[in-house]
């Protein structure tokens, strides 16, 4: 019995966050059952709006496994837009503007990972500089003007669009979830990244070149936050300097939600998708509920915090 | 007044197996006392009941002629006790009269007294004969200095009792000597020490009296006058030499190549000027004092350290690893001397760290990792080296230390390894998995594989190696055959000398 019961207590982090899914998702579908919460549109709206903080977590899995953190992935994706949204706008060629959108993302990535295991600066503040340039630069590059996308074969593409009555938003999450959950759980890779942030001591002992496992997280997570930069983009139908504001502090809370701890080590890929829905879904509820935008804001809040905090508890749960 | 400063009388202290048994220790005022014995003799568990780390399970503490009990290191320090550690306890960003007065600012009107504190820090400093600027950052000081800040701090509580444990371990010669002056001006002061070293030539130079433990017993107590190095050494080492570890005499091929061969390697300005060679199938064994060098040594054949110069031949091919992966690709294995730092990821499974070198190598189809192949070596691994646990899955931080040092082995016994250093693999490791691992070690290089093996346990250097090397300050200081060697006396002896 007592060996039982502290098994439970090991594993509580690493379903922690379907626990509460469940539980949110039951409470809420007892309380706004009127308000339409149950009803399939709805449902699948939620899917479609966290779409981009779902993909960026699977990055962000990565970065924080390996006891790092990217605070840049919100501006990147408002860069990107900006960037994929010009150059529709001057060549009308879909695949230059993922491209060159990509790229840039990359680059920030990389960026960041050079300065974290060249330079040797704290993740945070290295990512906190970089996120203030890049936003800059989204604003500066338009003077802050909006650029809208006439291309609508980009804009059903990453967008609006639909395959089987299924929204693009939600393929794509798909398609990002399986490739991401291989990398992490199936490949030498997905190894490395948790040795370096388990332990990076043991990790450069047992031959893992630890900074090159950090460079390629970040910049994964740089090439993913620029994807959903244009699917912030398709969807919108226009590139706008503003996309992706505060989106960090969501993917952040949705990768720790989903049983990655900060000090890294550990990470869930699905456990992110699961955080970030749970996100998503408490969202919605408070907009049925009535609740304004600055009390979302506040109950987001709370949200990150709670998340932080039960990281902690199991974490402190664990040493003991 | 009496006798003795201080008087432990009786001390039993026991962590499941006894490691201390009746011991008594009495410290005059005013001299240096040193305090010897072989590795686990309990020199350390002795000094922690009396700096209150750790509690005595009987026995009885009189300081000054009084009996006083020490629960903690506070009690210690209100009886004037303090202790130097071997890791400096100082904070790097701050200075050194913040440091000096950590814990006990001295207050004026609600504010911190810089001043005075500064004023006071620095006439401590210039009693002892330090050089340092009282405002100056420690993080902006050499070891040596901050050792000697650690000894003002200790000096400005009106510590009346000091024990170094290995103080000179990280010194340059220089600072040694500047360290010893600064002992004679606090032995003139009164201050009564504790000296703990394995050092027999700085025991003899600048102790009064000398205690020796053997196996958590007091063998010998006596004025330092009368006795010299073979005496301390006999006490030491006694009767009692481990028979669990019997030599074996190895068939080596001297006459083939070398798989190993290491010219006028130059670590750094302390290390320099190392050559030595390995033949296939050989165990080399280095010993040495601390701070000889040897981790250093093998830190830098693992590409961990870049060398100043130098050449490393590896079956002679010469290489140059500059990263651990390119020592690693190499066939080169460092088993290193912290196991929970370096050698494990404590949060992760069994089978995550024993395959963590090899997984990159293990693919099925495509990039994935043949997770089943995995499982196999992790599975043969266990039953091969005897690992007691309940699964591949279980979490590392819960196995024995033993059980852990075995799976750090294995990470390399799964890799084409061909040359396996091992830095102090039994360190913490009970005495039946020591003896496994020794087996462990023989096998390997019976495959025609070549060994380097840093321990500062005698016994086992001796049970293990075909040839042993002796460091001293960062130079090859003597090679011994271990056919050579008659007693482990002989080998102690040639690694107290220059």
């Amino acid at each position: 019995m007592q060996s039982n019961k502290s098994k439970k207590g090991i594993q509580w982090d690493k379903y922690m966050v379907y626990v509460i899914f469940v539980v949110v998702f039951v409470l809420f579908a007892v309380v706004l059952g009127d308000e339409g919460f149950l009803n399939p549109n709805n449902l699948i709206n939620i899917l479609r709006q966290t779409a981009m903080i779902s993909i960026m977590a699977i990055a962000g899995t990565f970065v924080m496994a390996a006891g790092q953190i990217d605070l840049t992935v919100g501006s990147v994706t408002a860069m990107t837009a900006m960037i994929a949204a010009l150059i529709i706008q001057s060549t009308d060629n879909i695949i230059l503007a993922v491209a060159a959108g990509v790229g840039f993302g990359c680059a920030v990535g990389m960026i960041n990972g050079l300065l974290v295991t060249r330079l040797k600066l704290p993740a945070f503040l290295a990512t906190l500089g970089m996120m203030q340039i890049v936003r800059g630069a989204a604003m500066w590059i338009t003077d802050t003007a909006a650029v809208p996308i006439g291309n609508a074969a980009f804009n059903k593409i990453f967008g609006i669009g639909s395959v089987a009555g299924i929204p693009v938003l939600i393929l794509w999450t798909i398609l990002f979830y399986i490739a991401g959950i291989l990398l992490f759980n199936k490949t030498a890779f997905g190894r490395h990244t948790l040795a370096t942030g388990g332990n990076e001591m043991s990790a450069i002992y047992s031959g893992i070149k630890t900074a090159k496992v950090k460079v390629i997280a970040f910049t994964m997570s740089g090439a993913f936050a620029a994807f959903a930069g244009i699917m912030y983009a398709g969807r919108m139908q226009a590139g706008r300097y503003s996309y992706g504001d505060g989106d960090e502090m969501s993917v952040i809370a949705s990768v720790v939600l989903g049983g990655t701890s900060m000090a890294g080590g550990t990470g869930s890929v699905i456990g992110a998708l699961f955080g970030s829905i749970l996100m998503g879904m408490i969202n919605n509820a408070l907009i049925l509920a009535g609740l304004s935008s600055a009390q979302q804001t506040m109950v987001k809040g709370a949200i990150i915090i709670l998340a932080v905090a039960i990281s902690n508890l199991t974490q402190r749960k664990k040493e003991r | 007044m009496a006798d003795y400063i201080l008087e432990m009388r009786g001390i039993e202290k026991s962590f499941g197996v006894p490691v201390l048994k009746n011991v008594d220790f009495r410290l005059k005022k005013g001299e240096v006392h040193a305090l010897v014995g072989g590795n686990g003799a309990g020199k350390s568990t002795l000094m922690k009941i009396m700096t209150g780390v750790y509690s005595k399970d009987l026995g009885s503490i009189l300081v000054d002629g009084q009996e006083k009990q020490i629960h903690d290191t506070h009690d210690a320090r209100k009886n004037g006790i303090g202790m130097i550690f071997q890791e400096l306890s100082l904070v790097p960003t701050m200075t050194v009269a913040e440091n000096i007065y950590l814990g006990e600012e001295i207050v004026s009107k609600g504010l911190r007294d810089t001043r005075y504190m500064n004023r006071r820090a620095g006439e401590v400093l210039e009693e002892l004969g330090i050089d340092v600027d009282p405002q100056a950052k420690v993080s902006s000081l050499s070891v040596g200095l901050s050792q000697m800040v650690e000894i003002a701090k200790a000096v400005a509580k009106e510590a009346a009792i000091l024990v170094f444990d290995e103080p000179t371990a990280s010194l340059s010669e220089a600072e040694t000597r500047q360290l010893f002056k600064m002992i004679g001006n606090l032995k003139e002061k009164g201050v009564s020490m504790v000296y703990i070293s394995h050092r027999m030539s700085e025991i003899m130079e600048i102790a009064d009296s000398i205690t020796i433990l053997r196996d958590g017993t007091v063998v010998h107590v006596g004025a330092i006058a009368d006795i010299d190095l073979d005496g301390i050494i006999a006490h030491m080492i006694g009767g009692t030499s481990d028979k669990k570890f019997d030599w074996v005499e190895r068939k080596i091929d001297k006459s083939g190549a070398d798989i190993l061969t290491v010219e006028h390697l130059k670590v750094n300005a302390q290390i320099e000027d190392i050559s030595f060679s390995l033949k296939k199938g050989e165990i080399l064994g280095f010993a040495g004092l601390m701070g000889s060098g040897r981790t250093e040594i093998v830190e830098t054949l693992f590409g961990l350290r870049s060398k100043m110069a130098g050449t490393i031949k590896l079956k002679g091919a010469q290489i140059n690893p500059k990263s651990s992966k390119e020592a690693v690709d190499a066939g080169f294995a460092l088993i290193p001397e912290d196991r929970r730092q370096k050698g494990l990821v404590l949060i992760h499974s069994v089978k995550e760290n024993a395959i963590l070198p090899i997984v990159s190598r293990l693919r099925a189809k495509g990039i994935f990792v043949d997770e089943k192949a995995a499982d196999q070596i992790v599975e043969n691994n266990i039953r091969q080296l005897n690992v007691r646990t309940d699964g591949i899955d279980k979490r590392i931080n819960l196995l024995s230390g033993g059980n852990q040092q075995k799976i750090v082995i294995a990470k390399w016994l799964n890799m084409s390894t061909e040359i396996m250093m091992l830095d102090e693999p039994t360190a913490g490791v009970d005495v039946g998995a020591k003896a496994e691992i020794i087996d462990l070690i023989r096998g390997f290089a019976d495959t025609g594989k070549g060994v380097i093996f840093i321990s500062s346990e005698l016994t086992e250097l001796m049970a293990v190696c075909d040839r042993i090397m002796i460091l001293y300050d960062g130079r090859i200081s003597g090679e011994l055959e271990r056919k050579d060697i008659k007693t482990e006396e002989e080998l102690q002896y040639a690694i107290q000398q220059k």
